[in-house]
């Protein structure tokens, strides 16, 4: 007995006396800086890094001097075998405590099964939306706090149905992502009374899609719906059907919300309508303010998550009193979620404080976190419209 | 009639016009393809890439024509900017036949490894376009868009099916009948295109009759190198740029020129409709069409496709496949590969 508390006080000692050294606990931030959501990935990357910021300046993770190191790796969007290496070298050479990522649907399922789970690390993956990601096996490592498309295909579907909208053509990015997010639409706008004319997959990265859109066209509908990419065939789909005059007006997943969509094909795409993971609500404001002058777009798809799924690892860092990785791990959802202290964006110091003395928080921060089922956001969309060439939010489903 | 109109409207809008574009920019790409191999008796594998680094120089050169404010009017700036392009192109792919291709020929290889070496400089070409202008997409097109949109056409006719002609559709087919005819023209009147032909039909007979092979083979550089940064250019002003597509072009471009028989340039120019006509006519989904001509108010429920348009190259291959199988010297009796 006394051999194994002489044992503790030295561990603890040791431990603490690492930390008054200013311990570096690398956080792994996996996002697809190059392929199909490039132009997204660097401002959810630094929405991320704000967040990591903020706990390194507070200064009191840990009992104060540990800090959080934030170590960039390119998921790449699409390639499940580059994304692994990549996954696999952040956990083996660099250690990470937990990671941050990744962003698609199909490069994430592939790093979770294969690197994070095996491995025992945290992944919190700020936008993979796929229903698919809700029953893999994750030993409680997976986490999103982005959530899944079987929610978005439903507020989809309302919004048409509110719209007047009775039949529409789906094309979709040829992944997990389009894929469950089309077949989640079409099963609720179905069962809502709405008719699906063709559900027609797209392959990314083509020069011409002519033949694709021709095949929509003579489906015909109301509308387009593109669950697709703003920087891959989601667009050339939208080109192509203006170009031809086959459909007037689309219907976007959040994967198409991007001003360079808007930039590239012009006034045409004026009166189109999508959907958006996020509240729109005041951490999202707030997030926008810090972000202002560091960010391209403080705004942008998913950077609300990422500054949330960042600031949940340094909670459940500090709740469970160490960086080790299935502490975190047992750790995240009970600073997400009730009961406790509503803690929202910059207020993470507050947070920090709250669970040093021994208190429960339950963070909200920019994406209004609530994490159900097997971990993922309940999820608020934002609808928005196409008008005068910028994105405006008209409510909040 | 009114509906008889309409499904023409319809297929032309979505099949015809289309496949008129797609059709000329094959020809182009495949008439470099068959010249490299009626020549030089290799198959060019670097050539999509060729169009690749063309479209790239010509892009290059149209910015710094739009930054100095430069611009052909209603027509796109590239147009202006193709010169510069060809001649950095004719250049480079001589400069590659200096260093490449030179050695293999004046040590008799066999074709395949001078194939083998166009993989080699295929990589290469690929590898400093995309250092140079980037791996993503890039748009230069300016000028008119449309010639005339498809809302335009419906109110002017009163069809319900509109047609809508993109300015680059256009340029793309004008321009490939002007380079087609003055290619014809040039082999079969001048001097040099005479001397190409007869190198390209017995190799022995024509050097014992005086014909300098130098002078053939760089003629044939020049001409596969212009035709190649013409049909990259004119590919990227219609559809978009992005080094990729041009790797991928590779294969329909080959079948357009075995399918109109290797080494022909009529067959070259043939098999390019002949591939990007069905490509479109058999992705096409005929189920508006049908509900035109068929009987009254009768629409099919299916959306009568013969294959979806995932397999677009599939059908390249098919037609590669089954030209092969039963005439192997192509349409117009090209050389057996």
């Amino acid at each position: 007995m006394k051999k194994i508390l002489l044992a503790t006080t030295a561990a603890t000692m040791l431990a603490t006396g690492a930390f008054a050294d200013g311990e570096k606990i690398n956080i792994g931030v996996i996002l697809g800086f190059t392929g199909p959501i490039e132009s997204l990935t660097p401002d959810m990357a630094l929405g991320a890094e704000l967040a990591i910021d903020e706990i390194n300046a507070a200064g009191t993770l840990l009992g104060g001097g540990a800090e959080l190191v934030s170590v960039r790796a390119d998921s790449t969007c699409i390639d499940s075998s580059a994304a692994q290496a990549a996954a696999e070298a952040l956990v083996s050479n660099d250690n990470v405590a937990a990671i941050v990522g990744a962003d698609c649907s199909g490069v994430t399922g592939a790093i979770a099964n294969n690197v994070a789970v095996p491995n025992g690390v945290v992944m919190i993956s700020p936008s993979a939306t796929s229903p698919a990601l809700s029953t893999i096996e994750d030993n409680d490592l997976f986490f999103r706090t982005s959530p899944s498309d079987a929610r978005q295909g439903q507020v989809l579907s309302d919004v048409l149905m509110d719209l007047g909208v009775k039949s529409v053509a789906v094309t979709y990015t040829n992944n997990d992502y389009g894929k469950g997010l089309a077949d989640a639409f079409q099963g609720s706008y179905e069962a809502a009374g709405g008719t699906v004319t063709i559900s027609a997959a797209h392959e990314d990265g083509k020069g011409d899609y002519s033949a694709e859109v021709g095949a929509l066209a003579a489906a015909g509908g109301e509308m387009l719906a593109v669950f697709g990419y703003a920087d891959q065939g989601g667009a050339g789909i939208i080109q192509g059907a203006l170009d031809t005059g086959a459909f007037d007006t689309f219907v976007m997943g959040d994967g198409m919300k991007s001003q360079a969509l808007i930039d590239n094909i012009g006034p045409d795409l004026n009166g189109s309508i999508g959907t958006q993971p996020g509240s729109a609500g005041e951490g999202a404001k707030k997030l926008a303010e810090l972000l202002t002058g560091i960010a391209g777009t403080p705004d942008g798809p998913f950077t609300a998550e990422s500054y949330d799924a960042a600031a949940l690892i340094a909670f459940a860092i500090q709740a469970g009193g160490s960086a080790d990785r299935a502490s975190i791990a047992a750790n995240v959802l009970n600073v997400a979620n009730a009961p406790g202290e509503p803690i929202g964006v910059g207020e993470l110091a507050k947070g920090l404080e709250i669970l040093a003395n021994g208190g429960e928080i339950d963070y909200q921060g920019a994406s209004d976190v609530e994490l159900i089922g097997p971990g993922e956001a309940a999820g608020s969309y934002q609808e928005y419209v196409v008008e005068d060439g910028a994105f405006k939010v008209l409510r909040i489903r | 009639m009114t509906d008889l109109l309409n499904a023409l409207a319809l297929l032309s809008n979505f099949v015809i016009v289309p496949g008129l574009a797609y059709g000329s920019q094959l020809a182009l790409g495949a008439l470099g393809v068959t010249l490299i191999y009626s020549i030089l008796r290799f198959s060019n594998f670097a050539h999509g890439d060729t169009m690749a680094f063309g479209a790239m120089l010509t892009i290059l050169a149209t910015w710094w024509f739009q930054s100095m404010g430069i611009s052909a009017g209603p027509l796109p700036t590239a147009l202006l900017a193709l010169p510069i392009g060809i001649v950095g192109t004719v250049l480079f792919a001589l400069a590659t036949d200096r260093m490449v291709y030179r050695y293999y020929r004046k040590i008799k290889a066999a074709n395949i490894v001078l194939m083998m070496a166009s993989v080699g400089v295929m990589f290469v070409m690929n590898g400093i376009v995309r250092v140079v202008i980037g791996p993503g997409e890039q748009r230069f097109a300016d000028g008119e868009r449309f010639i005339i949109r498809a809302r335009e056409f419906k109110e002017m006719t009163g069809l319900a099916e509109g047609i809508s002609l993109r300015t680059t559709q256009a340029i793309t087919v004008v321009v490939a009948v002007i380079v087609v005819a003055l290619l014809f023209w040039f082999l079969q009147k001048s001097r040099t295109g005479k001397a190409m032909r007869a190198y390209a039909d017995n190799e022995d007979l024509a050097l014992l009759s005086g014909i300098n092979p130098d002078k053939v083979v760089l003629v044939a550089w020049i001409i596969a190198a212009t035709l190649a940064t013409i049909a990259g250019t004119l590919y990227g002003l219609d559809k978009s740029f992005k080094p990729f597509t041009y790797f991928q072009l590779l294969l329909p471009i080959f079948a357009a020129a075995i399918v109109g028989g290797i080494g022909n340039p009529l067959g070259a120019v043939a098999g390019g409709f002949v591939i990007a006509f069905s490509e479109m006519g058999i992705t096409y989904a005929y189920k508006r069409f049908i509900g035109y001509i068929g009987p009254d108010g009768w629409v099919p429920d299916g959306l009568v496709q013969l294959l979806s348009t995932d397999y677009k190259f599939a059908v390249s291959f098919m037609i590669l496949v089954l030209v092969l199988l039963w005439r192997p010297t192509g349409i117009f009796r090209g050389k057996v590969l």
